[in-house]
């Protein structure tokens, strides 16, 4: 157990720095950072101040110690757009980032698992094709589409649901449907091949021959044994999530991460996406750590390895 | 009872198994067989959807009513012929330059299928070489190779996307480069992953015992048991690329704006939401049945090449 966390740990920061590697190499993809962020009429004298502000005439190990260095204490650097330490910036698009996560991931939640549940156990019932036609069309609808249509119809034509901003509580309704979409999809083909799996299993068989009423199969066995794939998926999902969608709260007008992420790239505000970046990557990263430890204390396979 | 796990499995190794598990009941062989042929229809229905698209990229010239190109003012914003002011020259309307929705969509499938297909040549080829090294080397290799596939996996994707592709400017070459190179560690995780099985299997500890060299055991053994696991995530993964090349499109970063392409039209249509929304629909459409017809293909061949590989995935 102790070894396993650990191990899950080390893990953790290792990919937390080859994280830091990668944004730091982001903005030096094509050689110069000052000039991709500069706008290209900037004559060759702003390009040099530029880069002596910003320190891009250092050697790049010197650069790359500075940059760390100042991750390492929580400085994700400054915006450039903004004028101001990148951090609480992020922070203040975070709620709507948080909400509009919550509310998909709930979503999904709530209609895939028991879809799949029941679909699992009872292959061919009807419940079984709605199953398999939510995982397809999770799977086969452009989301950012799918936003537009929504629009055109539950806004512009019914009037229900607001087009787009984060002003009713309404707002998030649409923007969370379809950020939970794929999702949705993914979970209900994972939970029924999984229950499919399960019940053919010999701890299934076992507990049958032993005479256990199938309820208690269902519930003890089969699902207990489900879950735990199911939690990891979730976690990893959720964690994606957090990290703002790109698209959708594009498409939306949603005041979060990923809408602040685009424009950021649009006026080459650099530093900025790079702190999302790590951001981002330190949810997912964290919320993999902790669906690692959970694992270790629900399944005993794993504890007493 | 087991039958439940291996019943809706087609094709010879489905049938192999069929006749092992299913001689219980009659009522149960007809549903078998009733699953059976869903399954199939659904494996046949995605071919043909597929198939459809690669037959109207092909010949896009010649089925193409209209140059896909040509503007006439005059008649934009025409909406599809079966609506009132439609008319049937324009069958699905055209955009706010006036150019034929229909030619543009017959057109944009050579864009889609073009950056799905040579990405994901170049995400397998990637995956695959650097997933056999990794699993078959092991120790040190393995685990510097995987801890690389596992940042690049927990790094935001689109936004990695999105950023070097608004870096690199638009262009179809670096839509293919970005999605190619980026999508593979999702192919070395699978190659791997199999290698690491296929070396523990009987057949290749045997083929060690009577002396087979390394080469030998990689090239005829190891290889060819990876094509049916890789081929169905390269369907898979060529959908996925065609959701994000009109992603990209969408966001205005995907091949330049003169070009047709399905996300250009989405972005282009995004604009007459309101008040010409066909613009914006088919596009949509199209995408949807291409990567509804790759869905249903991939799970056939999943079935058909690899019924372990259900299992390994997870």
């Amino acid at each position: 157990m102790q070894r396993y966390l650990i191990s899950s740990l080390v893990q953790a920061v290792l990919v937390l720095v080859g994280v830091l590697v990668l944004t730091f190499f982001m903005v030096r993809l094509t050689g110069d950072p000052a000039r991709v962020m500069l706008a290209r009429e900037a004559s060759p004298k702003q390009v040099e101040e530029f880069r002596h502000k910003m320190g891009f005439d250092r050697p790049l190990l010197v650069q790359f110690i500075d940059y760390f260095g100042h991750v390492l204490v929580g400085d994700f650097g400054k915006s450039l757009n903004y004028r101001l330490p990148a951090v609480p910036l992020i922070l203040e698009r975070l709620p709507a980032t948080v909400q509009l996560a919550s509310v998909a991931i709930v979503m999904a939640v709530v209609v895939a698992v028991p879809l799949g549940l029941i679909g699992g156990s009872r292959p061919g019932s009807p419940i079984d094709i709605i199953s398999r036609g939510v995982g397809l069309f999770g799977q086969a609808v452009p989301a950012f589409w799918l936003a537009l249509i929504m629009i055109i119809v539950f806004a512009v034509r019914l009037h229900w649901l607001p087009t787009s901003g984060r002003d009713t509580p309404q707002s998030v309704l649409m923007p969370a449907f379809v950020l939970c979409l794929p999702t949705m999809g993914r979970l209900v083909r994972l939970t029924r091949s999984s229950i499919l799996e399960i019940m053919g299993d010999d701890y299934i068989r076992t507990a049958r021959s032993k005479g256990l009423p199938p309820r208690v199969i269902y519930f003890r066995h089969a699902l207990k044994n489900a879950a735990i794939g199911l939690v990891s998926v979730i976690g990893v999902q959720f964690g994606y999530m957090l990290g703002g969608s790109v698209i959708i709260e594009s498409v939306f007008a949603w005041p979060g991460l990923g809408r602040m992420a685009i424009e950021a790239i649009s006026i080459r505000d650099f530093p900025l996406v790079q702190a999302i970046a790590i951001f981002s990557s330190l949810v997912v990263v964290g919320l993999n750590l902790l669906t690692d430890i959970g694992y270790a204390l629900v399944d005993p396979r794993i504890r007493y390895e | 009872m087991s039958e439940q796990v291996l019943a809706p499995r087609p094709g010879r190794v489905g049938q192999l198994v069929a006749r092992e598990t299913q001689a219980d009941s009659l009522g149960g062989r007809l549903n078998y067989i009733a699953r059976l042929l869903a399954r199939d229809w659904a494996g046949l229905f995605g071919l043909t959807l597929f198939l459809l698209v690669v037959l109207a990229a092909v010949f896009a010239p010649q089925i193409s009513p209209h140059d896909p190109l040509d503007q006439n003012l005059s008649v934009s914003k025409t909406p599809p012929a079966w609506t009132d002011k439609g008319d049937w020259t324009y069958p699905l309307g055209t955009d706010n330059l006036g150019r034929d929705l229909l030619s543009r969509i017959l057109y944009g499938s050579r864009v889609s299928l073009t950056v799905g297909f040579f990405g994901v040549i170049i995400a397998g080829g990637l995956g695959l070489v650097i997933g056999l090294i990794a699993g078959y080397a092991g120790g040190r290799t393995d685990a510097v190779i995987m801890s690389v596939v596992n940042i690049l996996l927990a790094f935001p994707y689109l936004l990695l996307v999105v950023f070097i592709a608004a870096v690199l400017g638009r262009s179809l070459l670096n839509v293919i480069l970005i999605l190619g190179v980026t999508d593979a560690p999702i192919f070395v995780r699978i190659a791997r992953g199999e290698v690491l099985r296929i070396r523990q299997s009987g057949y290749v500890e045997s083929a060690i015992c009577v002396g087979a060299r390394p080469a030998r055991i990689l090239f005829d053994h190891i290889l060819p048991n990876l094509i049916g696991p890789m081929m169905t995530v390269a369907t898979f993964e060529m959908s996925a690329m065609i959701f994000y090349e009109a992603g990209l499109g969408f966001l205005g970063l995907s091949v330049p704006p003169s070009v047709p392409s399905w996300g250009n039209m989405l972005e282009a249509g995004r604009k007459y939401l309101t008040t010409s929304p066909w613009i914006a629909t088919f596009p949509g459409v199209a995408i949807m049945l291409t990567s509804l017809g790759m869905n249903l293909l991939g799970d056939w061949l999943r079935d058909v090449l690899d019924p372990r590989l259900r299992r390994a995935r997870k």
